[in-house]
């Protein structure tokens, strides 16, 4: 088993690496082989309102006119070890990690995703807690009780859940809890630190609108996983020993049906801590995924390439704590 | 203490209970009379000779087990009206084609057919219990103890995720109130009893570690944890290699010895029954075609499907020119079961019987003591064309 956590931890560090590459190629190399001058391309970190003592700043700054080796061997060590950029006269240090310098604001990009950290990930906290649990207690029953109104029902409901997007639901959620009944009158993201009551309470509707769709797209997953799981040998065996038939479902079928879960949960939850960019734009919510929205919406491209390398790194993260849970999970896997 | 609670209850209960299965048999004897002296039964339904090969000391006896299940094609006669007597210490071998109701006959007895599909009737006497009738939480608490199954293929059939040892583990606490130390080392002695090096070290050890056939001795050791009086193995050795094949064999002729249980055998593998077997079912379309002891069965075996089936066991003896003389065609649709003798559309001898074997379905009757079988061939065709045509091919 350790040995298989090492073997994993030290992927994910390479896939960390990989990861910052075809970012670097996304944002450095695929523009030139498209034909743009780098000159062009300095005047897209600047962002708007380019001037050419700014451009030419910039283009000095991130070494565009370097072989592109050499820039992203300093993209790498700013990030590593920071850097500093000059302005004529003016300097800007970006501390370490320096996933970008917004020039447009003079802003480094990484304390401003850090501070929208604990936003996306009360939004996404919250909701899988909510999905989780919901989305698999009605896959179960309905499982158990296929074929039956409850599962027809729980089955319809999904389907819609599955169908509809976060906007909408979202938007009827605000339109009837906040406009017309004013439970809700003023849904803003309040820290937890500060107030863990209102902190719960206002991200009830988003946690909701997030949670419908994954919920409903959790349960038909538990649903045929449960169906195919309690159709296995096991199962049989199970029941033959005489064992409860709440023992054989929880201990035998649930755990079972579940690992294939995990899985996807790893996905989803990484992909949603970068950034819940519907949800968060649907409620005003200051989250990692509205300030995406923000970079590109200003052409700021260093907040963009930012955002893209937190994300990514979640994701990796989290397909790392998927692998070494499946491992607890599925004993098979750890001797592979 | 559940488990003991129940086991005071069975004892009470079972002098009672003795009673109605004596009723029970005193009722069908007139019905199956009637087919042996050649009249129509009245209850042509019953359709076995209960009494003559029914003592009432049966270990297990099942009466009449008829289990079909609802689908949306139609009602499927997984069986359909079977019964046999199993005594303890002896070994039962039922035999028959894929589809013949034998794995559905066994789960039935088990009570593991107990769905909202299922349609179950007919009685399987257990030590003087009924157990179609009885609740299922009762059934439950029987399962595992008095009879346990060893499953076909051990892979499947045990859980990839939980250890070898807290599998047998699991299956003894459910019937016995230890503690989780003392379980495991009466899981690590069964192991040990069943043949596997180091049990302490493979107690640990998950189902893929293992190999087949040592899987298979774990299954085992996993079944007779609580010294079950039943045991049923649905074709155990099927999915092993044939060198451990025999040694499976061997371990639970055996563990049969050393625990006095009573064992079916189910099969498609007929040297495997020639091996363990003293009683033999030949099923057919989830009925019995023949049933009598296994040395009569294999020497004078009287149901054309019979023949068939040995007439298809390849033998190292035979000539090399010799070809295998396979049952034709293929089992019956047990939605539109064949009318009359179900084996008739593949039977080759059908046209002899006049027409019956279309249009009446065969009861059994007796040939021999204690040898029984449901087939129309009048006993000189039968005779005939067994040691004419089919005892020289064998």
């Amino acid at each position: 088993m350790t040995a298989y956590i090492i073997r994993r931890v030290i992927a994910a560090i390479l896939l960390v690496l990989v990861v910052t590459a075809v970012t670097f190629v996304i944002f450095f190399w695929v523009p030139k082989l498209g034909g743009q001058s780098t000159t062009q391309l300095a005047t897209q970190y600047v962002g708007k309102d380019a001037n050419p003592q700014s451009i030419a700043a910039v283009k000095k700054n991130l070494g565009l006119d370097l072989p592109l080796y050499e820039q992203y061997w300093h993209f790498i060590k700013g990030i590593v070890m920071g850097a500093k950029y000059q302005f004529g006269p003016d300097a800007a240090t970006c501390h370490r990690p320096c996933l970008g310098y917004s020039f447009k604001n003079h802003v480094e990009v990484w304390p401003q995703i850090k501070a929208r950290i604990p936003i996306t990930l009360s939004l996404a906290v919250g909701a899988a807690v909510i999905w989780v649990i919901s989305g698999v207690a009605i896959g179960v029953v309905s499982a158990l009780k296929r074929g039956t109104i409850f599962d027809r029902l729980s089955m319809g409901v999904a389907l819609a859940g599955v169908s509809l997007p976060i906007f909408f639901t979202g938007m009827v959620l605000l339109g009837l809890f906040s406009y017309k009944w004013t439970i809700w009158d003023n849904v803003q993201y309040v820290p937890i630190t500060q107030n863990p009551g209102q902190w719960a309470w206002n991200l009830i509707l988003p946690w909701i609108s997030l949670a419908f769709l994954y919920s409903a797209l959790y349960a038909r997953l538990t649903r045929a996983g449960m169906l195919e799981t309690m159709g296995e040998d096991y199962i049989r065996t199970a029941r033959a020993k005489g064992l409860r038939e709440r023992t054989v479902i929880g201990k035998h079928g649930l755990r079972a049906a579940l690992s294939p879960i995990v899985t996807i949960f790893g996905m989803d939850f990484g992909l949603l801590l970068g950034g819940a960019v519907l949800t968060e734009s649907v409620f005003s919510f200051k989250g990692v995924g509205e300030y995406a929205v923000e970079g590109i919406q200003g052409n700021d491209l260093p907040i963009v390439l930012g955002v893209t390398l937190v994300a990514a790194v979640f994701i990796v993260v989290s397909s790392l704590v998927v692998d070494l849970l499946y491992a607890a999970i599925d004993p098979r896997v750890r001797y592979s | 203490m559940s488990t003991d609670d129940t086991s005071d209850a069975l004892n009470k209960a079972a002098p009672e209970e003795a009673a109605p299965e004596q009723a029970v048999l005193d009722k069908d004897v007139p019905a199956e009379e009637a087919p042996a002296t050649g009249v129509p039964a009245a209850r042509a339904a019953v359709g076995e000779p209960v009494a003559l090969g029914a003592p009432s000391d049966a270990f297990l006896s099942v009466r009449d087990l008829r289990i079909h299940f609802e689908t949306d094609d139609g009602l499927v006669k997984s069986v359909d009206g079977l019964s046999f007597d199993l005594q303890r210490g002896r070994t039962l071998g039922i035999v028959g084609e894929s589809g013949s109701g034998k794995s559905v006959t066994s789960l039935g007895i088990m009570g593991l057919h107990r769905t909202a599909r299922a349609r179950i009737s007919g009685e399987v006497w257990l030590d003087g219990e009924e157990l179609v009738s009885a609740s299922a939480e009762h059934v439950r608490l029987l399962r595992g103890r008095k009879m346990a199954m060893i499953f076909q293929d051990p892979l499947s059939a045990m859980h990839p995720y939980y250890k070898i040892g807290s599998q047998i583990v699991e299956a003894y606490r459910v019937h016995h109130k230890v503690t989780k130390k003392v379980a495991a080392e009466r899981a690590m002695e069964m192991l040990d009893r069943v043949g596997i090096p180091e049990p302490r070290k493979r107690f640990h050890d998950y189902p893929h570690q293992f190999s087949g056939g040592m899987r298979q001795r774990a299954m085992i050791a996993m079944s007779l944890v609580n010294n079950p009086e039943l045991l049923i193995a649905d074709e155990p050795t099927t999915a092993l290699d044939v060198t451990v094949q025999a040694q499976i064999l061997d371990l639970i002729r055996d563990l049969q010895k050393e625990f006095g249980s009573a064992v079916i055998m189910i099969t498609h593998d007929l040297g495997v029954v020639a091996e363990v077997a003293d009683d033999l079912l030949v099923m057919y379309a989830g009925r019995a075609a023949e049933r009598g002891s296994a040395e009569k069965v294999f020497t004078e075996p009287q149901h054309p499907y019979t023949w068939g089936l040995l007439g298809s066991m390849p033998r190292l003896d035979r000539e090399r020119t010799d070809r295998l003389n396979p049952v034709k065609g293929s089992p019956p649709s047990l939605i539109n079961v064949p009318s009359g003798c179900a084996f008739h559309p593949r039977c080759p001898y059908a046209a002899l019987n006049g027409g019956s074997s279309e249009t009446v379905r065969p009861e059994l009757r007796e040939m021999a003591p204690g040898h029984v079988v449901a087939c129309h061939l009048a006993d000189d065709d039968r005779s005939r064309i067994w040691t004419e045509e089919i005892e020289p091919k064998l």
